[in-house]
């Protein structure tokens, strides 16, 4: 009883700590006395500390008393006669190690953001984006319901689009901005869509309940990621698909791989965090979570292995013709989550588990080294007389030349992923949209009496931006 | 009937009607703005007051103990009930945001002392269950509008129009429905004028062209002040869901649905501002009605409580917009504005209010939005889908004009474009109420609940062909 006592208050010291920082800098911007550098400084290192300490405990404590599953229920948030939105959280094998590895590499990345954006005019803004940030994958990592889960979710979404549109004086930072969010936005919808539809199949959005982790009429507890979910097969593959739609969303898996280096406008901190580390794996963290769903369905285990698998050789390609680090390494990355992804439709949700949090470490501190990275060539090419040669680039011999130059193309292009959106998706949808405001400007102008009342010459400028060029 | 320990209803109203008055005779703009601000902040109060007194009472409806409009009209003509209390609350809180926040340079065009009388027209339309009530008020609300239209030289053939249509297909319903009073069932003639003026009232496809025409031609404060409140959505529920057939509203909820993805797309392509909020906010009134037309516990649950979220978002977004103009003129989306490090108060209070209208994590539409997709695809398992499509579609647009708006070039100006006092404080009550809403939202989804469950009582009790128990009581004249 005690230890439920302790459970709880722990698990209510992972999620406050965060969240006490995004109302405290998202207070102090709001009404317009925002915090100090040092201030928010140390905001932000008693946060992480105190929420990583408690999640250390929790862990220690799990290990202590041999408990594989601590669900921690922090009430109702809303209950209705027949709904009930429950707010719950659950420590497991799989959300202990991706909370604490999120406050691992957050820790790092606040403490290194600290500096970096010293004196830049949106430092405050920078750290309500981040605090925003982390609050959204300590919910999304804890998540016991996937009503929570979403939340986190839409909260990890909105603060990456903002701090990519960061250096918000340029436009190409916005545009890619805006870009991810449509991406996101279309994952957020298909999270949403498959939440739902798993209401209506099981009655509820308790994580146990859906992927049945829980103890067995015979005794045996089914814990992550031994869960059986109660679900037909062609049940489990419509769920599944919109699950891996919003996983290839977040995770920017194959269709949905050009954001990911357009995301590198950001500050290198955020890339970091974000694109190196942990919201790149989200998507990945999302069928992990999932997972008892994915063994009913074999169809649906296939798709995972091939998407997975197809955007790792895609990445691997594409990373080999980047001449900006960071898009070097946000595609390096997405071949680690196309393998990551590819691992969980296999069915080895350890090794992927642990490919997650080797993979985030190594690159984050990739990441944050890029900025120095000529800096470290000039070092090295003192100490050592010359740079070493990079033989990683280059296609292998044995392909032919033309098959190696139109490969070559293909990556160069990112494999026409923009220009296919833009033709076959944007560009339909803004054509037919413009078509009927065109015709119902004619019906207002036919009524009122011409085009001369409208106050606003709205038909664009020499400088206007179109939709599709603003995608 | 429960009665109010005061006349709430009546002095907010009469306060709203005194203030137009006095303030029309008024010539000096410090002063007009003065007592507006008073008169609206004295609604403001006794509205709140109407509220608190209702909940301590925990009735399911109430009326002036001193029955002044009983005495007046000879019937009850204001009563507050679970399905009113916080939309008057929205209503006047609306206003009176929208007349503090108002700066002297868009004072030329917008007249408070018809501001004041709107609200008291708002006022007395919410606060009423009167079917006929309900609908003289419906057509006298139509007015300011106009008149600030006429005023202003601006054109009027495209208002007069669609209003018109929607005045003659209240009037004929109207009568049709009073005239069939007492039979226990009313036939199509009576309820399918009712929804069509319903349906324009709220800007449905194809009836929505009169709002993009108003919202270019008049004052920005009028028009979203017109809008706002969903009155369609009141009559809605007053005047069509009690009668109107289950096939019927389900018909028209999913003309509904189409509207709310026809007009979030519409808004994503927009490239003046004002027309961009005018889509934004048809698609969410369609929402509305979409949860309304479902007829179902969670539809209605969902639908009233987004119904708040929206007009306070909404709202607020509305103002904002409102407020940006007022400093940089017409604003267009044709191409990056930058106005971030001028009004940083007025780009957070803009994401945050248009992010609270799509039901973002953490505000007041959160909960709202969940109710109200679960009971589509309840209702609808195929389409109903398409709520989530416009919600997506909505955050698009909301974001997209965010960044037109605030970023992707430095704006230069030679006088400050800070946010002034008046206006933050309006802005921080509006910020407040949408989070506390979003992060404690259970008073507010259960008194909403209740007011469905309302609803459904008396709709039931009405057409017993659908009734699942018996209602306990009558509240509408149609029922005699």
């Amino acid at each position: 009883m005690e230890y439920d006592a302790l459970f709880h208050a722990l698990g209510l010291t992972v999620l406050c700590a965060p969240l006490a920082l995004v109302m405290l800098l998202g207070l102090a911007s709001l009404v317009g006395h925002p915090f100090g550098e040092r201030t928010v400084g140390r905001l932000v290192q008693f946060a992480i500390v105190a929420g990583l300490l408690a999640s250390l405990a929790v862990l220690g404590l799990m290990l202590w008393t041999g408990t594989r599953q601590v669900p921690i229920a922090l009430g109702s948030w809303v209950v209705l006669p027949d709904y009930q939105f429950e707010v719950k959280l659950e420590f497991d094998r799989l959300s202990v190690p991706f909370v604490i590895l999120s406050f691992v590499l957050c820790g790092v990345v606040g403490s290194f953001a600290n500096k970096y954006m010293h004196r830049e005019s949106g430092f405050n803004r920078f750290f309500v984006f981040y605090a925003l940030f982390v609050l959204g994958m300590v919910i999304t990592s804890l998540a016991g319901t996937i009503e929570t889960l979403f939340s986190g979710w839409e909260l990890v979404g909105l603060s990456s689009a903002l701090l990519i549109a960061f250096y918000q004086e340029r436009r190409a930072p916005v545009r890619n901005g805006l870009r991810v969010w449509v991406v996101y936005r279309v994952s957020d919808a298909a999270l949403l869509i498959a939440s739902i539809v798993l209401h209506h199949m099981t009655g509820g959005g308790d994580f146990d309940r859906l992927l049945g982790n829980m103890v067995d009429a015979g005794g045996v507890m089914h814990a992550w990621p031994d869960g059986l979910a109660h679900i037909a097969p062609h049940q489990a593959l419509i769920v599944g698909l919109l699950l891996l739609l919003a996983a290839a969303g977040k995770s920017a898996l194959l269709p949905f791989s050009d954001w990911l280096p357009r995301a590198m406008e950001g500050p290198t901190p955020s890339s970091a965090v974000f694109y190196g580390a942990l919201s790149v794996h989200l998507g990945a963290f999302l069928l992990l979570r999932v997972s008892p769903i994915l063994d009913i369905s074999l169809a649906l285990c296939a798709i995972v292995v091939i998407v997975g698998l197809s955007t790792a050789i895609f990445a691997a390609f594409t990373e080999r013709v980047q001449t900006d680090i960071k898009c070097a390494l946000s595609f390096a990355s997405l071949t680690q989550v196309g393998l990551i992804v590819a691992e969980i439709g296999l069915g080895f949700r350890y090794v992927a588990l642990v490919h997650i949090v080797g993979h985030a470490c190594l690159r984050t501190m990739q990441f944050v080294r890029a900025p120095t990275l000529l800096h470290d060539y000039r070092t090295m090419d003192n100490a050592i007389g010359a740079i070493p040669a990079n033989h990683a680039n280059g296609a292998p011999q044995w392909i032919p030349v033309g098959a190696r130059s139109w490969l070559y193309r293909f990556a160069m292009e990112r494999g026409y992923l923009d220009s296919l959106l833009s033709e076959f998706v944007v560009r339909p949808f803004v054509s037919s949209f413009r078509w009927c405001d065109r015709l119902e400007r004619q019906w207002n102008d036919w009524i009122d009496g011409g085009p001369a009342s409208a106050p606003i010459a709205d038909h664009g400028s020499a400088t206007s931006v179109t939709l599709e060029e603003l995608l | 009937m429960n009665e109010l320990a005061l006349p709430w209803l009546e002095m907010a109203i009469l306060s709203a009607v005194v203030g137009a008055t006095a303030v029309g005779r008024l010539r000096s703009t410090d002063r007009v703005r003065k007592w507006s601000v008073f008169f609206a902040g004295c609604s403001l109060l006794c509205v709140s007051g109407a509220w608190l007194n209702f909940q301590f009472l925990d009735a399911n409806e109430a009326a002036d103990g001193f029955q002044l409009a009983h005495r007046l009209f000879g019937f009850n003509a204001f009563v507050i009930d679970q399905l009113n209390a916080p939309l008057l609350a929205l209503v006047a809180l609306l206003y009176f945001l929208a007349i503090v926040s108002t700066l002297r340079a868009t004072v030329d065009h917008f007249s408070f002392a018809w501001t004041l009388a709107s609200e008291a027209i708002a006022l007395a339309t919410f606060g009423t269950q009167q079917p006929l009530l309900i609908i003289g008020l419906l057509v006298l609300g139509t007015l300011p509008p106009l008149i600030e239209l006429r005023t202003r030289g601006k054109p009027i053939r495209m208002y007069l129009l669609y209003m018109g249509l929607f005045v003659l297909l209240l009037v004929v319903g109207g009568a049709i429905a009073e005239k069939e009073r007492g039979l226990g069932e009313h036939s199509l003639w009576a309820a399918a004028p009712l929804l069509g003026a319903v349906l324009i009232r709220s800007g449905i496809a194809p009836f929505h062209s009169w709002m993009t025409a108003l919202f270019e031609h008049a004052s920005f404060g009028t028009a979203v002040l017109f809008v706002a409140p969903i009155v369609g959505a009141y009559a809605a529920v007053r005047l069509v869901l009690p009668i109107a057939s289950d096939s019927m509203l389900q018909t028209m909820g999913l003309i509904s649905l189409m509207t709310a993805v026809y007009a979030a797309g519409m808004a994503i392509v927009q490239r003046d501002a004002r027309r961009f909020y005018c889509y934004l906010f048809l698609s969410h009134s369609a929402l509305v009605l979409v949860g309304l037309e479902m007829i179902t516990p969670h539809g209605l649950t969902g639908a009233l409580c987004v119904w708040l979220s929206v007009g306070l978002a909404l709202g607020g977004f509305g103002l904002t917009l409102r407020a940006l103009e007022a400093r940089c003129g017409r604003l267009s989306l044709a191409d990056f504005q930058g106005l971030y490090e001028h009004t940083p108060n007025l780009a957070m209070c803009f994401m945050l209010t248009g992010l609270a209208s799509v039901g973002f994590p953490g505000t007041f539409g959160f909960v709202g939005g969940e109710l109200l997709v679960d009971g589509a695809v309840e209702t609808y398992p195929h389409v109903g889908l398409a709520v989530v499509l416009a919600a997506m579609l909505n955050g698009i647009a909301i974001v997209q004009a965010y960044f037109l708006l605030f970023t992707g070039r430095q704006y230069f100006s030679s006088v400050s474009l800070r946010i002034r006092i008046r206006e933050r404080y309006a802005l921080l009550a509006l910020a407040a109420l949408i989070l506390l809403g979003g992060l404690l939202p259970q008073p507010g989804v259960l008194s909403r609940r209740n007011a469905a469950d309302e609803i459904l009582k008396n709709r039931a009790q009405l057409q017993p062909e659908v009734a699942s128990e018996e209602s306990p009581r009558a509240a509408y004249l149609w029922s005699d």
